[in-house]
């Protein structure tokens, strides 16, 4: 066996990791233990010049194990990996010990981090002593990506790499793309019509001889990983027959039952088969199974017999269809926070009360109003309040602020100043515009005469004290700038709701096994420098599924998911991670355990020789170690989490 | 000198290795007692870690995963929890405390929880006093 012979390097990362452990004498220490030749302390070990120590010392010294000891291994196990393959030493045969993280920043006693650390590093010494040389090896790769969401997010990240001529399949769960983008009336600062710089991109989208466009479809399960992902989609019944569909509209003013239109936040009615909105993509009809009289009671069919296209199928069945992709990208959106949950703020209490979506609704040229904003009893108000931070920067609801309300709460005074010349009062808490020409528009808005008041409001309430406000809606809030309570008597309110994770974000965290962060939006692999990458490889995220954002922010966030996402295309095959399970043949009874306590069907009893043993797929492999658990003869056990190694160091952790 | 136990946390790597690093970046601070193995999975942490652990002198041993229902790979901590019930039984017929295995979800983002996890589990076993089969392993190693 060959001898061992291991480097220690200890690193001060400037004060991070010197200003609370002893790192001279950590490194003194672990120059005595046993098979250590060399021992290192430097003031960052993950510059080139900290690096160099360790590639001179394999190759100078013949170190044949390496441990630094510095930050996570989370942050630069790869950096040292990398910089043992350089100097030729097998990237295996390296271990970290993490005495920034768990030890420097979380203790205060500069002698306990001390002695914490020597027994951090002793156990790695121990431990890298048992690693063994592992060959990585790559496959192919599938350059196909699933996008899941068709809002503004997953359009650009589809357009994005389908541009690049490789297949996307977009899914969206809604009959159309668009998402909460294609509701919008004008974006703020510049104003721009929503809808004139979406629908182009919409039916770029529609027309993309790269894009498989699976609206009205829901992914069902994923399995695989980077590379090699197989997905299944349920495409969902319309009742229509999207090939023969024209989109002419017929069906719906036939339609004799209408309900609350879902594009419209209800302002506006649809028919029972509809086709959600004008630029809507794909422009087919879907039959709402659920009010639908045919359904419902078996006789109506009042579509299908005014269908010139034959297109009408009511006996059309749920379709299952199987994807495979390389990587793929989550846009899944936000939810609008229910304002109901404020009761003391009166929304569905109250007429004149509306919630920002269904404002914009009301001034879109296109909506229920046909862009006039207006009373229930159908007169111009003579006065709004908007209400921010509903929902959001609230302990009780949402602690974080939803970034765009302070902006598109702008916007409205604006179109009200525009539309009605009505008294606007602005009920904010702070007031937040960071983004480019925000600042100058929120300047723009002040000189237009809009009154800001700076206070949370405490309630909404029609019960009058004086004559001025007898049938009008009061809000009563404290003023924190004159430092009094106030009531301003109006005619209309607007809410400024919170965007919340979607009610679904769990069910497609687990789908796509990611993490959510504890605000319930899907967590980043790292906040600042992996902002698009998630836990999984190959899973990436872009808009407000990650966390609230205005549209030039999903935008970029978008496109820069689709760069992660075309370079894994454009490497052309995927690094297959050697830390899988294995079997010892000569130990294997052929139990069948492994095979039973596998989620991931890795594991196989199989008959070689004559004999029957297990048998992994390394493909399927993802090395969690349940198996080599269960396994009643150690015959199973994981590379790199070895039972010899974890021993060690428990033993090495234990010893002094 | 007042009594410092020996715990040993193994952590799986996806969620609570994640939100002890989190604890660190955040500049948490914690009792030092815990000292940290990092696991790719809850459901990959044998009983034999954890009972060598026990009779090499630990003072207690932490296991932490994810949240049920967040495993990154599907069902490990499942596998953990079931696992864990039994030890804990058998622990019980040793004369071994229980509460000196303990198994608590950590998440990735729970950097404040899992600061308040080592310190709760540190006080636990302060309370209790030195392992006995420690004390033992200890003693024959003299």
């Amino acid at each position: 066996m060959e001898d061992i012979r291991t480097g220690v390097y200890i690193c001060h990362c400037g004060l991070n990791i010197a200003g609370t452990v002893d790192v001279e004498e950590v490194a003194n220490y672990a120059g005595t233990l046993p098979a250590v030749v060399v021992a290192r302390h430097y003031h960052y070990m993950c510059s080139d010049p900290g690096q160099a120590l360790i590639k001179d010392d394999i190759k100078n010294l013949g170190v044949n194990r390496v441990v630094v000891a510095s930050c996570s291994p989370r942050m630069h196990e790869p950096t040292f990996r990398r910089a043992c393959q350089d100097a030729g030493l097998n990237p295996y045969l390296f271990e970290h010990a993490n005495i920034r993280e768990h030890c420097s920043w979380v203790h205060d006693d500069k002698r306990l981090a001390t002695e914490k650390a020597k027994d951090l590093v002793r156990a790695a010494v121990r431990r890298v002593s048992f690693h063994e040389p592992l060959e990585i090896k790559e496959r192919p790769l599938n350059p196909n990506v699933l996008v899941v969401g068709g809002g503004i997010a997953g359009i650009q990240a589809a357009l994005d790499i389908a541009n690049g001529e490789h297949r996307v399949y977009l899914v969206e769960k809604e009959p159309a793309i668009g998402g909460h983008m294609a509701q919008l009336d004008r974006t703020f600062p510049t104003l721009d019509c929503s809808e004139c710089i979406l629908t182009p991109k919409m039916t770029e989208v529609g027309q993309h001889p790269f894009i498989t466009l699976l609206a009205y479809s829901e992914v069902e399960e994923v399995v695989g990983s980077v590379g090699n992902f197989k997905v299944r989609v349920k495409k969902k019944a319309r009742y229509v027959d999207e090939e023969k569909c024209t989109g002419c509209g017929v069906c719906e003013e036939k339609c004799p039952w209408k309900v609350d239109s879902e594009f419209e936040m209800g302002l506006g009615k649809r028919g029972v088969v509809y086709v959600p909105f004008a630029q809507a993509i794909p422009h087919v009809a879907t039959i709402d199974k659920e009010h639908c009289v045919y359904f419902l009671k078996g006789k109506c069919r009042a579509c299908q017999k005014f269908c010139d296209a034959k297109a009408i199928d009511f006996e059309q069945k749920d379709e299952i269809v199987e994807l495979e992709v390389g990587s793929i990208i989550l846009t899944t959106g936000y939810d609008i926070f229910d304002t109901r949950r404020i009761q003391q703020y009166g929304y569905g209490k109250y007429d004149n009360i509306l919630t920002g979506l269904e404002f914009e609704r009301m001034t879109c040229a296109a909506g229920p109003t046909e862009g006039k904003v207006l009373l229930k009893n159908g007169q111009q108000p003579g006065s709004v309040a908007i209400i921010h931070c509903v929902g959001s920067r609230d302990e009780n609801y949402h602690e974080y602020c939803s970034r765009v309300c302070c902006m598109y709460a702008l916007k409205y005074a604006h179109l009200i100043k525009e539309l009605t010349k009505a008294e606007v009062y602005q009920m904010y808490i702070d007031m937040r515009c960071f983004g480019e020409g925000f600042e100058e528009f929120y300047r723009r808005v002040c000189d237009e005469g809009v009154n800001f008041i700076r206070g949370k409001v405490a309630k909404v309430t029609d019960v009058a004290l004086t004559e001025d406000e007898q049938g009008r809606l009061i809000v009563a809030a404290e003023d924190t700038l004159l430092g009094r309570m106030i009531r301003v008597p109006v005619d209309m309110v607007i809410l400024c709701p919170a965007l919340e994770p979607r009610s679904d974000a769990d069910g497609i965290a687990k789908l796509f096994t990611i993490n959510r962060r504890a605000d319930g939006f899907f967590m980043e692999r790292h906040v600042k420098l992996d902002p698009v990458a998630t836990a999984t490889e190959g899973v990436f995220i872009a808009g407000c599924c990650e966390g609230p954002k205005d549209i030039p922010d999903t935008v970029a966030q978008a496109s820069a998911a689709a760069a992660k996402a075309l370079s894994v295309i454009s490497r052309g095959r995927v690094v297959i991670e050697p830390t899988t399970a294995q079997v010892n043949e000569v130990l294997c009874q052929a139990c069948g355990r492994c095979e039973e306590i596998c989620d991931f069907h890795a594991p196989k009893i199989i008959s070689k020789d004559g004999l029957r043993v297990s048998s992994v797929d390394a493909a399927l492999c993802k090395g969690c170690g349940a198996c080599a658990v269960v396994c009643p003869t150690g015959a199973m056990s994981v590379r790199h989490s070895t039972r010899e190694q974890i021993k060690g160091m428990v033993e090495a952790l234990l010893e002094v | 000198m007042s009594f410092e136990p020996k715990i040993v946390g193994f952590l799986c790597n996806w969620c609570s290795y994640a939100g002890a690093d989190l604890a660190g970046i955040s500049r948490l601070k914690c009792a030092p007692n815990v000292h940290i193995i990092r696991m790719m999975c809850s459901g990959g942490i044998s009983p034999f870690f954890i009972l060598k652990a026990l009779e090499a002198g630990a003072d207690g041993v932490l296991i932490c995963g994810c949240n049920l229902g967040d495993c990154h790979y599907r069902e490990g901590n499942y596998k953990t929890i079931r696992r864990m019930t039994l030890l804990k039984k058998v622990l019980g017929q040793l004369g071994i405390e229980q509460e000196r295995v303990q198994l608590h979800w950590v998440c990735a983002s729970c950097g404040d929880e899992f600061v308040d996890v080592v310190n709760r589990m540190t006080a636990d076993i302060k309370e209790l006093g030195p392992s006995r089969l420690g004390v033992k392993s200890r003693d024959l190693t003299r």
